[in-house]
């Protein structure tokens, strides 16, 4: 009775009490498959267990919970909660990364009690895709909140095992859940619910069994525990191998020997940026690259640790190497590219690829292609060049795996040697050496400006329309240089208006950045 | 067919006496159904109630046996104005739907139905989908029982409790005259547990019977003068035989100990969540044993007066636990005990919140709230002054950082091509406004498209465009409806009413061969051929039936092009009256369903077979990424590239994707970048598959090693 003294209920006996289990997952991950595996695996070793979820249109792509209490069966039937409560979670498995960050955020993660299981490989969202920069979320962040958060924290790319194995990352979930010990059950049972479901056991047992011994290893390591991705070794752009006719090898030592002269600091990026414009055009246009980047070093000195040359040298490289037919063409019938798509598709003995590239020309691209003076021709007269992009205004089916497409491609890739007279090069080339100019005239007065304009070269990409629309955010950005110019910060307005403008596709949060600085004086 | 195969589920069905049945609740539902003696089933799909539907579909054998009539309606009204079955023959029948939405749409049919009232028991499952993951709007069932004087149960979530519900529903339904409404959340829905099953039950009458021997009775119909005698009749007869029901039968229940100075009373369907709440305060054990008074409803409607003041006898307070708005329960209550002279203090919507889920967080603050204002001697000491305020971690900056995730399109969607040239169109002609509908499009409102200003119900797209049709206007408006709701009610609520009023905008009917976003049930224009139901007819017969001129008719929505230039053409043509688009391809998520297994097996045996996969040339790729802001596919995502002199991550296609075109359509429609191709793998190629190969590789490593022994190669980073 309530008025009595009421009998305490707060210390369940350790055998009565409910283990609380929560999956936050992304829809058509096979969360559903996994927490009747749970169960059954719970059913098994002698306990009840409930399970819940809400599916519905949820299961397409959006972020789900499944839910699954469970109590040793004692003849008495417990009574369970239908969905998870903040604070209330003994153990949280998250099939993705940032599910594991939703899961603290919403507070089912606490430091006392929750076993935070999650597969640290990323599923970017839709609003992490469309970013016309770098819009994906830091991984780092939720991890290092994971560590405070969780009383213990396993993470491993569970995906990647599931897939090395042929399986789904329900299995590869289950295993790191096993391998944890969080739950009193044996090894055996849960392979005996996984033989149960019946439907790609082997692969499914071969998935559980790796992430069993991987959480295993982590479970029994001592604190805090492995770190989600081991980083890979530095690879060192220089030790990559050339090959090639001799004459040419010659040329391309002279040149990495004036990469060697250049100071330590700058060394790596200028010899992967001559890398790439020698293999875009020639031993020549390297030389070209490294006189250009010469014109930074000379300005620049080792108090700022060379950031204007290395920038100089990352952006150069990209600036000479602008995407014209020449290059799609030239990169598309190369032998290592068809190595790299039957690896990527994954292409067994005895079956046959065949490769449909697409192509949308426009009279633009065209005219590029021409002379100068004949493509100057020709969009100076936009009546020809209208009836010009009529014939040519098509999208383009080309099957490289086929004789006639491939040579049509090589053909146009083999225009390489005459590039340089080609009014895309003239055009390309001068709007380089505008902005190079630019940026090299502000060294003395602002180094840092220098810099960042050098590197607001990152703007500039895409391809037709999408390009067009990139080089008009180059050209708002730098347009604020006149307003910027002598003032302290000039530098972090410059990055920050180049942020702004990868942020969205017309370059609406740069329009607004725009207006700030125009109010700065 | 529908999207999973319940062959496994529907054998337990077959459960007899004694045995032990363990599976979802919807299962256990469908279940008990047959342990009634129900005559016959009828109900629209959608979550939480889709699953029901599905098995009763695939159990057409058993169902067969028992003599027991399935239908798939075509809406929630059609299914509940089935059940006019059983207002003069005394057989079992049952509705099912979602709830709030199915409820909205039945309500004429339900309204006559409870004005008539029942012979035989007349039970309607409503599966609530209220709270998180609901893709509806947030209103209560509880309206619909009051203002039609429908009975409403909502049982303790756990099987046996619901199984009872439905025993007892239609018990109560034939001692009342009244159709009774069985409300199920949607995790309750989805619960797995168990219940002793009893063995299925032959209808005392069938339809077949009642068709042998018709019986009219002029005072059930709903016409004056018996529809004012119906409204007397549901007060004066039918609620107190309801009432007498629910207490004779202690329908509701009372748990904990018998006296106490404080109370809780709640729905039968917050039950697990208040025990667990009252758990985590010290004041009930794992099995729900309790130290405080409990009154469950497991009836919610009507209420009984003697049964509720009698808990409060010797009580100070007592708490309502009523979740959603308004509190008609509470209201209710606050009236007895007023008119009833008592002291006793209610309190409910003051501890919990208005509006709103009520989740494991919000019953305990809730419930802890009301017993620490009332009884906090009796609370532990930690709960009484709890150590720590809050959960002791700062998650703020993570809040930042983690991304939003709605759903969007399946990998290979049909739909995302036509809402990619829906905004290439855009682009071209300006903004327009768009009125979308419920189904699976409707994602289209989510980002990459961001199309679609509202949405006003199923096969109402079309319909809430109406308004926008003006001689004075120089745009036109577009609405969408897909095939689900161009069959559930856009045939004539938006169509008809388009071509009736001369509407001038243009409609897009999407045609996905299912009723896909409930879980892929077949309907009038599914193209497989369906063993019980009639499939195969065309979408643009039915439109062109109701008098559409202008019709075109779109029969690979992945051609992007020509998705574009028959939506410009609709929007700048010459021509009056609507200009009805059909944009039909197959549901990618059934397709695969049904496919994949066939081509896995003709690979294996040996056939030939062309397998398409995409995928992107990162060198070429230059990471702006134009392509995903017209796909939105969760196979097309970012990567990054392990060079230094790369800043932005590039496209990246993985294994799942399934070849559906629409990356290299959207490139080529868009003029975006020549970084996509397509991999066909032809598995098991023929002879001359195999020579031509030979003979074309040999050309094309010819020319590939001419230019290479002329440059420079460097190794693959």
């Amino acid at each position: 009775m309530l008025d009595a003294v009421p009998r305490s209920k707060a210390g369940a006996p350790e055998d009565e009490r409910v283990i609380k289990l929560a999956v936050l997952a992304v829809g058509g991950q096979g969360g559903g498959v996994l927490a009747d595996w749970i169960t059954d695996v719970a059913e098994r070793n002698g306990y009840v267990a409930q399970s819940t979820s809400v599916a519905g249109v949820a299961q397409r792509t959006g972020a789900t919970i499944y839910y699954v209490e469970m109590c040793r069966d004692t003849g008495r039937l417990p009574v369970f909660a239908l969905s998870p409560s903040q604070g209330d979670v003994d153990i949280l498995i998250a099939a993705e990364l940032m599910e594991a960050g939703r899961a603290i955020i919403r507070g089912f993660v606490t430091p006392e009690r929750t076993t935070l299981i999650a597969s640290s490989h990323r599923i970017a969202a839709v609003s992490e895709k469309i970013e016309p920069g770098d819009g994906r979320a830091s991984s780092p962040k939720v991890h290092a909140t994971a560590e405070a958060a969780a009383k213990r924290f396993i993470a491993f790319d569970m995906e990647k095992i599931a897939a090395d194995n042929g399986s789904m990352i329900s299995a590869s979930l289950l295993g790191a859940l096993a391998g944890s010990d969080a739950l009193p059950f044996t090894r055996e049972s849960y392979e005996q619910a996984v033989s149960a479901g019946g439907r790609g056991v082997k692969a499914s047992l071969a998935a559980f069994g790796a992430s069993f011994d991987r959480a295993r290893g982590i479970a029994n390591a001592p604190a805090p525990g492995e770190k989600a991705a081991e980083p890979k070794a530095a690879e060192t752009g220089s030790a990559a191998k050339v090959s090639g006719p001799e004459s040419l090898l010659k040329g391309w030592q002279a040149l990495a020997a004036r990469v060697a002269a250049l100071p330590a600091p700058v060394r790596d990026m200028a010899l992967r940026g001559l890398r790439k414009v020698v293999d875009y055009q020639d031993i020549a246009y390297g030389g070209e690259y490294l006189d250009r980047l010469d014109r930074a070093v000379v300005l620049d000195n080792a108090g700022h640790d060379y950031a204007l040359s290395i920038a100089a040298a990352k952006h150069l490289a990209n600036a000479m190497c602008y995407d014209d037919m020449i290059r799609v063409a030239d990169l598309k019938t190369r032998s290592t590219r068809d190595k790299r798509v039957r690896r990527e598709v994954g292409v067994k003995h005895g079956s046959i690829l065949q490769v449909t590239e697409y192509f949308h020309p426009r009279i633009e691209e065209f005219c590029g292609t021409l002379p100068a003076g004949l493509g100057s021709y020709i969009e100076a007269r936009p009546k020809l060049a209208a009836f010009l992009d009529r014939r040519i205004n098509h999208g383009r089916r080309i099957r490289t795996d086929s004789f006639a497409g491939f040579a049509a491609l090589w053909f146009i890739g083999g225009l390489r040697r005459w590039r340089r007279r080609l009014l895309r090069h003239k055009v390309e080339t001068a709007h380089l050496e505008r902005w190079y100019a630019l940026a090299l005239g502000h060294v003395r007065e602002d180094y840092a400006l220098a810099t960042e304009i050098l590197n607001c070269r990152r703007l500039i990409k895409g391809y037709s329309d999408t390009h067009v629309r990139a080089q008009s955010k180059f050209d708002r950005v730098l347009s604020a240089l006149d307003l910027l110019k002598g003032r302290a910060d000039a530098a972090d307005w410059i990055r920050r208006l180049r942020e702004a403008a990868l942020k969205d596709e017309k370059g609406e949060m740069l329009d607004g950045a725009l207006k700030t600085v125009a109010t700065l004086r | 067919m529908a999207e999973r195969s319940f062959a496994k589920e529907v054998e337990k069905l077959r459960l007899g006496a004694g045995e032990e049945f363990s599976g979802e609740g919807i299962l256990a539902i469908t279940k008990a159904l047959l342990q009634c003696g129900v005559g016959y089933v009828g109900g629209y799909q959608g979550a939480p109630i889709s699953h029901l539907m599905d098995v009763l579909a695939d159990a057409q054998d058993i169902l067969g046996e028992l003599g027991v009539h399935f239908e798939a309606s075509a809406s929630e009204a059609t299914a509940t104005a089935m059940l006019a079955a059983s207002v003069h023959y005394p057989i079992r029948g049952a509705a099912t739907f979602k709830s709030t939405v199915g409820t909205n749409v039945a309500s004429d049919a339900l309204a006559n139905l409870a004005s008539g009232g029942v012979t035989g028991g007349a039970l309607i499952i409503v599966g609530e989908d209220y709270g998180e993951g609901s893709s509806i709007m947030q209103e209560r069932s509880h309206a619909f029982a009051m203002k039609s004087q429908v009975w409403l149960l909502d049982p303790r979530p756990n099987l046996p409790s619901i199984v009872k519900a439905v025993e007892d529903g239609f018990e109560l339904s034939e001692i009342s005259n009244t159709p009774v409404m069985l409300q199920v959340r949607i995790r309750c829905c989805h619960v797995h547990g168990h219940f002793i099953a009893k063995d299925n039950k032959r209808p005392a009458m069938t339809v077949a019977d009642a068709l042998d021997a018709p019986r009219r009775d002029t005072g059930r119909i709903v016409l004056p003068p018996a529809s004012f005698l119906h409204e007397k009749e549901k007060v004066q007869k039918r609620w107190p035989a309801a009432v007498d029901f629910i207490r004779e039968n202690k329908i509701n229940e009372f748990f904990g100990p018998e006296h106490g100075s404080v109370g809780i009373v709640m729905q039968g369907g917050m039950y697990n969540s208040v025990i667990r709440a009252l758990q985590r305060l010290g004041l009930a054990d794992t099995y729900g044993e309790t130290d405080v008074p409990l009154y469950v409803l497991n009836a919610v409607y009507p209420l009984v007066d003697d049964e509720f003041l009698s808990f409060c006898e010797g009580k100070d307070a007592v708490l309502v636990v009523e979740e959603g708005q308004p509190n008609y329960i509470e209201q209710a209550f606050a009236a007895m005990l007023h008119k009833a002279g008592r002291g006793t203090k209610l309190v409910g919507k003051e501890h919990l919140p208005m509006a709103g889920e009520y989740t494991g967080q919000v019953m305990l603050d809730g419930i802890g709230s009301f017993l620490r204002a009332t009884i906090p001697h009796l609370l532990p000491g930690e709960v009484r002054a709890p150590n720590k305020i809050g959960d002791g971690l700062d998650t703020a900056d993570l809040v930042n950082v983690v991304p939003g995730r709605p759903p969007g399109f399946c990998v290979g969607c049909p739909e995302r091509p036509i809402f990619a040239a829906t905004k290439l169109v855009e682009q071209e002609l300006g903004k327009h406004h768009i009125a979308s509908d419920i189904g699976c499009h409707l994602f289209s409102i989510m980002p990459p498209f961001e199309l679609g200003a509202t949405t006003m119900g199923y096969g109402l797209g079309p319909a809430s465009a109406s308004a926008f049709n003006s001689p004075d206007a120089k745009r036109r408006s577009i609405s969408f409806v897909g095939d689900g709701g161009f069959w559930h009610n856009g045939l004539t609520s938006s169509i008809g009413n388009a071509v009736f009023n001369k509407n001038d905008g243009v409609i897009v009917i999407v045609d996905n061969f299912y009723s896909a976003a409930t879980g892929g049930q077949d309907i009038l224009s599914s193209r497989a051929g369906n063993k019980t139901k009639s499939t195969k007819h065309p979408i643009t017969e039915a439109v062109k039936g109701m008098g559409v001129k202008w019709l075109r008719h779109i029969d690979r929505t992945y051609d992007v092009t020509k998705m574009q230039d028959t939506l410009r053409e609709a929007l700048t043509t010459d021509e009056k009256g609507p200009k009805v688009i059909v944009a039909s391809s197959e549901c990618m998520l059934n397709r695969q369903r049904r496919e994949k297994p066939l081509v896995d097996k003709a690979i294996k045996g040996g056939t030939r077979i062309v397998k398409p996969k995409f995928g992107v040339d990162e060198d070429i790729c230059t990471g702006d990424h134009a392509c995903m802001r017209l796909s939105g596919c969760p196979s097309l995502s970012v990567k990054s590239l392990d060079d230094p002199l790369r800043d932005d991550p590039v496209a990246h296609i993985d294994q799942s994707c399934v070849g559906c075109g629409n990356c290299g359509e959207v490139a080529d429609a868009a003029v975006l970048c020549p970084s996509f191709y397509r991999a066909d793998v032809v598995h098991n190629p023929s002879r001359w598959d195999r020579f031509l190969e030979a003979a074309r590789r040999a050309t094309i490593s010819l020319l590939q090693r001419r230019r290479e022994s002329r440059r420079l190669t460097f190794a693959d980073a």
